[in-house]
């Protein structure tokens, strides 16, 4: 403990004070041009400057490129558009050879060996329903996962993300919100609890509270999977074959500027109403362009996001598909309870062109975005009873090309109209529980994190509403 | 064996490759605390990623790190903890990723702070440096991306930038793990005071401000004769910072504590 009194304490103030008048007002002014100066002397000292900067001269054409008011977004989307193409191409055919191995071949081997032991319900729950669950999320996750998370890590090593803060920075001003959400948006689109976290670089926290509602409007990665599957069933099956992949690739990347535009709008609206003021200024350091080390890239984004991503997935997927299969099989009046509520909900559903089956998901999967997609097709699979497609209700399918799939889903009533309600509900709509938390820890707020969970699934109900009634007017069924 | 015999060993790179034992996590019965200080987007959570064998995500853009991030790792029989801090430019403004940087290193009193500067912007870079060497005496300036420095055509003197600075300055380029082994050496003498450093001191062309900081300090120092920073603590006060005048007139300024802080700022 050190002795002191306040009497002491109370006179180095008032010298402070008094101090403070000599030295004037400049004070802060003057300090900080001695720390210039100092500066400036100490490096004239130790660096010798390059007479020629070839290097700079390149980082900086790139950036005229990159960040031009013509070129920049056009460039933006062409970028995203390719890495989507090149992850839509790349992922079926290994898609394909996983749901072969996992499915079709270890499946039955593993079910066969379980009724040999176990009661009917207990190989039913495990085999059909956890293993089975986790098998789909397999190979529908991993492939994608394993291209995309590699490209997106090497634009990010290679330093393009702050050219796309600073393109949208203008936008984010126009419309009273800080221009560093540019930069958490894109973070979100990983994964939105980690945007949430990384909205704590925004000061005010007005704009944060704007961008921490507004970050599930970036598509993350458990929602990529879903978008990219129904944009190649349902979108991609319209195109000419030779055009399926680019015309997939570009429905997904209006999906998520689609999520960019609404991010704008909400943040607007929130700013003109409940959270008024002005976006604060900001500065933005565009560092220079360094080449990605390729291999660590891979080894890291393989380790720390796909296997992270598809852990979580794997985890929350053998509980669910253990849900999945007790709604399918446990009866009451001769109809499973998935029945009852898909029979339930299903008017309701047709009123914004879903249906039952999807919306049933959306409540089973909210742990998890991942696996909305094999939820979807289990309850299908069990819903309509179809056998001979894995055999019993609730047990999944084998998934052995996308074609399988689309003609599952359209066996299940789906049409061109679902596809396109199920890609704009699964942008809109409550973000996953994780994410949810997060927002509670970040804002300590229940009345925010209610409003956050629940203004876009009101958006979600109110657009695909509007897109099926419009659709349904112009004679589209 | 005598004491020469192992300064030998110590300053050979073979052995001191085989000497850091990346601790990750595991960071109980710490000897030293160590922080990495720096502008944004300079390259600390690469540092800190080599010293702890931890994978602290990286990116190409300033504001990557917003929390603090801890890690260990061990050199020379010694258990050293590594405190990643949020890049900042300056210790002067008051936006809330920075106060993360500015409390650690004033309030939390590390044995050594590692300032990590981007090669290629020194004199920017510079301004930080010469705010945190009023704060701290023991300090190590790792100059980082001197890979990009030389590509670009810089050619820069460390052994002066030493000299001026009155701290270490390793050059390095942590992306390739060169200059680690040496930044760790130096880390083990700034820290066990083999090496005294002999920091900068802004010099101010301000007669008024010079006179003014002179003052204030002694009466500061006499009441608080256990403050390490006596100094910026007088330009703070002379700003009007009321965070310091609040710590002044409780008396809190005196008793800060390292254990305290560092559990506080978590």
């Amino acid at each position: 403990m050190i002795n002191s009194n306040s009497t002491n304490r109370e006179a180095i103030l008032a010298t402070a004070n008094n101090l403070r008048w000599e030295v004037g007002e400049n004070m802060h002014d003057t300090l900080m041009e001695s720390i210039y100066e100092n500066a400036t002397e100490i490096s004239r000292k130790a660096v010798v400057y390059p007479n020629k900067k070839p290097a700079f001269s390149f980082d900086r054409t790139l950036d005229k490129i990159l960040t031009s008011r013509y070129l920049g977004f056009p460039i933006m989307f062409l970028i995203l558009g390719v890495v989507f193409w090149v992850t839509i191409e790349g992922a079926n055919v290994p898609s394909g050879i996983i749901a072969t191995l996992l499915v079709d071949t270890l499946h039955p081997i593993f079910k066969n060996f379980a009724d040999s032991f176990m009661p009917w319900w207990l190989s039913g729950a495990l085999i059909d329903g956890a293993y089975l669950a986790m098998a789909w999320v397999i190979s529908v996750m991993l492939p994608p996962m394993a291209i995309f998370f590699p490209i997106y890590t090497l634009l990010e090593d290679f330093g393009y993300l702050p050219r796309v803060a600073f393109n949208m920075d203008p936008l984010y001003n126009k419309v009273g919100a800080h221009g560093k959400q540019a930069l958490t948006m894109t973070m979100g689109f990983g994964c939105n609890a980690a945007g949430i976290i990384a909205t704590r670089v925004i000061d005010s926290p007005r704009e944060r509270l704007i961008a921490i509602i507004t970050n599930n409007f970036s598509l993350c990665n458990g929602r990529w999977p879903t978008q990219i599957l129904i944009a190649t069933i349902f979108i991609g099956g319209i195109a000419p074959a030779y055009l399926a992949g680019i015309v997939s690739a570009t429905a997904v990347v209006f999906i998520a500027v689609l999520g960019i535009a609404f991010s704008l709008i909400v943040s607007w609206g929130l700013s003109k109403t409940v959270l008024k003021g002005e976006a604060s200024a900001f500065s933005l350091e565009l560092p220079p362009y360094r080449p990605p080390r390729i291999f660590k890239t891979l080894y890291t984004s393989l380790i720390d996001r796909t296997i992270f991503v598809l852990w979580r997935a794997i985890i929350f997927a053998v509980p669910a598909g253990m849900v999945i299969w007790l709604v399918a099989n446990i009866t009451i009046n001769q109809i499973s309870l998935a029945n009852h509520f898909i029979n339930w909900v299903d008017p309701f559903a047709f009123l914004i062109g879903l249906n039952g089956v999807i919306l049933l998901a959306y409540i089973i999967a909210i742990p998890a975005n991942e696996i909305v997609i094999p939820t979807v097709l289990m309850l299908t699979v069990a819903n309509l009873g179809i056998t001979g497609i894995g055999g019993d209700s609730g047990v999944m399918f084998e998934l052995d090309s996308v074609t399988a799939t689309a003609s599952i889903l359209q066996a299940g009533g789906w049409t061109l109209l679902t596809g396109v309600n199920l890609m704009l509900f699964s942008l809109l709509h409550n973000p996953c529980s994780t994410t949810i938390f997060t927002i509670y820890k970040e804002t300590k707020s229940v009345k925010w994190t209610v409003i956050s969970t629940l203004l876009p699934i009101a958006m979600g109900f109110t657009i695909t509403f509007f897109v099926t009634q419009i659709w349904r007017l112009l004679g589209g069924s | 064996m005598t004491n020469s015999d192992l300064n030998n060993c110590a300053s050979c790179p073979v052995h001191n490759l085989g000497n850091l034992k990346k601790l990750g996590i595991n960071m109980s019965n710490f000897d030293f605390v160590v922080a990495l200080a720096g502008n944004p987007n300079t390259g600390k959570s690469t540092v800190f990623n080599y010293l702890t064998g931890l994978r602290q995500h990286t990116g190409n853009w300033p504001g990557k790190t917003v929390t603090r991030a801890e890690g260990g790792f061990e050199y020379s029989e010694k258990k050293f903890k590594l405190v990643d801090l949020p890049g900042t430019y300056s210790l002067l403004s008051t936006s809330t990723d920075e106060e993360v940087a500015r409390d650690f290193i004033l309030f939390g009193q590390p044995d050594v702070t590692v300032i990590v500067v981007d090669a290629t912007r020194v004199e920017r870079n510079l301004n930080l440096v010469l705010q945190i060497l009023e704060i701290t005496n023991r300090v190590v300036i790792c100059l980082n991306l001197m890979d990009e420095a030389t590509r670009n055509g810089f050619q820069i003197d460390e052994r002066v930038l030493t000299k001026e600075l009155g701290v270490p300055v390793i050059p390095s380029a942590a992306r390739q793990g060169e200059g680690m082994n040496e930044l760790l050496k130096m880390i083990f003498d700034v820290a066990s005071g083999n090496y005294i450093c002999k920091p900068h001191r802004i010099k101010s062309n301000s007669k008024e401000l010079n006179a003014a900081v002179e003052r204030l300090s002694k009466e500061i120092q006499a009441e608080f004769p256990s403050l390490p920073n006596v100094r910026w603590v007088a330009l703070r006060l002379l700003e009007g910072d009321q965070s310091i005048i609040d710590a002044i007139r409780s008396g809190e300024l005196g008793n800060l504590k390292k254990d305290e802080i560092l559990i506080e700022t978590n």
